[in-house]
């Protein structure tokens, strides 16, 4: 796992390029650009306002309100996670030529995929941050968002992994991963608040690492208080597992990479 | 020449293949046993290359050659390190820059400019080498007006050329080239290999992997021919090519063999000594039943310099009369390349009659062509082109020369000076005299 991540630290300037690249290329072309990272998490904020709060309003406990508000703190990193997974799913078939041609390090492709998707998601945060002030619910926890983001770094960086090189030997994956991951959603505290569920429910959130990530950020941003701690600190824990799970298969398949895409 | 640049040493490389159906099933029990990696068991293997061993010194220029699925290409992704060899060692020693596919990593939706920039990252290089070295790939790539455009309004010619101009700058120990000069025009691919040839005069080693036969004989100092994954030839690139051509034709002429089974009737009329099995088909109405290649002095010969005369003598046999008929001679190099060709209906003359035993001679007055190898096609054959008989490729000859001038056709020339400028003469070295008696020497 060290040795992954140092190969990861020797092609810093690769990723970082490719990152860049990625950023660049996605919304040129386009009229708005770069303000697409701004709207796109609006847009779908809109959507699911609508939805939860004129077509299946007052259902929301007190904690939670104003509700957009509650639920944008969840939306951001969710779609980081969501948006990295999925595309990391088909990221070493697109980009074949480069692994069957080239002499290319493979898992630079799906690392890059999680960081691009870590800077929309650093984009969004302004616009949050904008939003938490203007509601005046801003206070120093936020400062405590690193962590959160750290151990989500680290389990989506293992994740994306783990699915890129199985995903090349298993093409079934790409299409069951958009199910397994719209359940994931609705398995993680987003659109609801954790804080109120009790009984077998919580019991199976409790064993999802994305609901304690989650928790540690809304309770950060929205709350105004932490004490999610061993929560985040078991997150972690499963994190560096999954990542050393996904290095470790990585590792194993890697020389089956350039022949099976 | 101290220590090889590659050194394969018994290298095999096994595919496996993963057929679609079973690897279904195999997810499935994967998922329900747990056993992931131990169920990534291969249904079918295939071996591309088998026991390949070999050395390049540093400064060499090799070449690989073989048909298509020989295993040319497994090799060069093996010395690349793209894929690891199933059995057997592989070391290269110095950078390696493959120019396997050009342009492999650009992105289509950005500039020409950030694309060289990640694609010399991905090579290998620096922030500040790509900078250093920016002006000139751009100008080798005769890109500047576009480098700001994004890669996909790129021609496809455009997208080689930058791709071959990062990679080319990269300057490695060990270049991999795979059939890319097949690409862009004339002009550029003169330039690639003007650079290619820098190269080697820097003393750099170059693997070259490529079916134009011509290229591979002249700038290779060593050739492999893989056939079927195993080394079938190595050596002096002369020697190898033959070989190969030799059983290249020989397979040629098994499928038209198979074909027209009148062929096979046909007589050996391997006069010209050349190592070529009979490659031919017609009717045989009218049969070339020998054909000699003759000096001035009427003596049978393979290897010409420069000017010398040169005379096909087809020898004809035709048991009933005909009255349609027409003799043709072609000449191309050994890579295929038509260096002319004619025949006597295009030269108007008209066909009345032949019948027995017959001779034609197509002289050449002064062969006017540089150092290489050249096969001839001569046939006889109908005024609609329905063949009596057809030779292809099956004779040869060889032209040598002091003088390395290049291209295929040398014109009578000579260089006169004037004014300001001179020039020591040449060191007289008279063209070598490759006649076979010595009376007229003595």
């Amino acid at each position: 796992m060290l040795a992954q991540a140092a190969t990861l630290f020797r092609y810093r300037l690769l990723i970082q390029s490719l990152v860049s690249r990625e950023l660049k290329a996605r919304y040129r072309g386009s009229i708005l650009g770069f303000f697409w990272s701004f709207i796109n998490p609006l847009l779908q904020l809109l959507t699911y306002g609508l939805v939860f709060t004129k077509i299946l309003p007052g259902v929301h406990p007190k904690q939670i309100e104003p509700y957009l508000l509650f639920f944008f703190c969840g939306l951001l990193p969710w779609t980081w996670f969501q948006a990295s997974l999925a595309e990391a799913s088909g990221v070493l078939i697109s980009g074949g030529n480069l692994i069957k041609k080239v002499l290319f390090p493979a898992e630079v492709l799906p690392v890059v995929t999680v960081l691009a998707n870590l800077a929309h998601f650093l984009l969004g945060l302004p616009v949050l941050i904008a939003l938490l002030l203007l509601y005046g619910r801003l206070s120093w926890t936020a400062l405590l968002v690193p962590l959160p983001l750290l151990v989500q770094l680290v389990l989506t960086l293992g994740l994306a992994l783990l699915i890129s090189a199985l995903t090349v030997h298993f093409r079934d994956i790409q299409s069951i991963l958009t199910h397994v991951l719209h359940l994931w959603f609705f398995a993680t505290p987003v659109l609801y608040f954790y804080g109120n569920l009790g009984g077998w429910v919580r019991t199976i959130l409790r064993l999802n690492p994305m609901t304690h990530l989650l928790v540690s950020y809304q309770q950060m941003f929205f709350h105004d208080s932490f004490d999610h701690w061993r929560g985040l600190l078991a997150a972690a824990m499963v994190s560096l597992l999954c990542f050393a799970l996904g290095a470790f298969l990585f590792e194993r398949l890697r020389d089956t990479l350039a022949e099976e895409v | 020449m101290a220590t090889p640049a590659v050194v394969a040493r018994d290298v095999s490389k096994i595919y496996r293949r993963f057929l679609h159906k079973n690897q279904f099933r195999t997810l499935k029990s994967a998922l329900l046993t747990g056993s992931l990696l131990s169920d990534l068991s291969p249904d079918e293997t295939f071996t591309a290359l088998e026991g390949v061993s070999f050395e390049v010194p540093k400064g060499a220029t090799f070449g690989v050659i073989g048909e298509n699925g020989s295993g040319k290409s497994t090799l060069l992704k093996l010395m690349a390190g793209i894929t690891k060899p199933t059995r057997g060692q592989l070391a290269v020693d110095g950078r390696i820059s493959a120019l396997i596919e050009l342009g492999a990593g650009f992105h289509p939706e950005i500039s020409g400019r950030e694309n060289v920039s990640i694609n010399g990252i991905m090579l290998g290089l620096t922030r500040k080498q790509i900078e250093a070295r920016f002006d000139d790939i751009v100008d080798f790539a005769e890109l500047r007006e576009f480098i700001d455009a994004p890669v996909k309004t790129y021609s496809s010619g455009m997208y080689m050329r930058l791709g071959f101009a990062v990679a080319i700058h990269v300057d490695p120990d060990v270049l991999l080239i795979d059939e890319v000069l097949a690409v862009g025009d004339e002009g550029f691919t003169r330039k690639c290999l003007d650079k290619i040839g820098e190269f080697r005069r820097r003393g750099r080693t170059i693997l070259l992997v490529s079916h134009s036969l011509g290229l591979v004989e002249k700038m290779c100092d060593d050739v492999l021919w893989l056939r079927h994954g195993r080394v079938a030839d190595h050596g002096d690139p002369k020697r190898v090519v033959d070989a190969y051509l030799t059983y290249v034709a020989g397979g040629e002429e098994a499928l038209l063999r198979a074909s027209d089974s009148d062929a096979a009737g046909a007589a050996d009329t391997s006069a010209t000594g050349a190592t070529y099995q009979e490659g031919r088909w017609g009717s045989h109405e009218i049969e070339i039943a020998a054909v000699r290649l003759l000096d001035d002095r009427a003596q049978e010969r393979h290897v010409y310099v420069p000017g010398e005369s040169l005379t096909v003598a087809l020898e004809l046999r035709a048991a009933q009369p005909v009255e349609d008929f027409v003799f043709g001679v072609g000449i191309f190099t050994a890579d295929g390349v038509s260096v002319y060709g004619t025949n006597t209906h295009l030269e108007e003359f008209v066909p009345q009659r032949i019948e027995g035993a017959a001779e034609v001679r197509f002289v050449i007055d002064a062969l006017a062509l540089v150092e290489g190898t050249y096969l001839l096609d001569v046939a006889a054959h109908k005024r609609d082109g329905t063949p009596y008989d057809y030779h292809r490729g099956l004779h040869s000859f060889r032209v040598k020369s002091r003088v390395k001038d290049v291209g295929v056709h040398r014109p009578a020339h000579h260089w006169t000076f004037a004014g300001g400028v001179s020039l020591a003469p040449p060191q007289p070295r008279p063209e070598l005299d490759l006649h076979e008696d010595d009376e007229r020497q003595g």
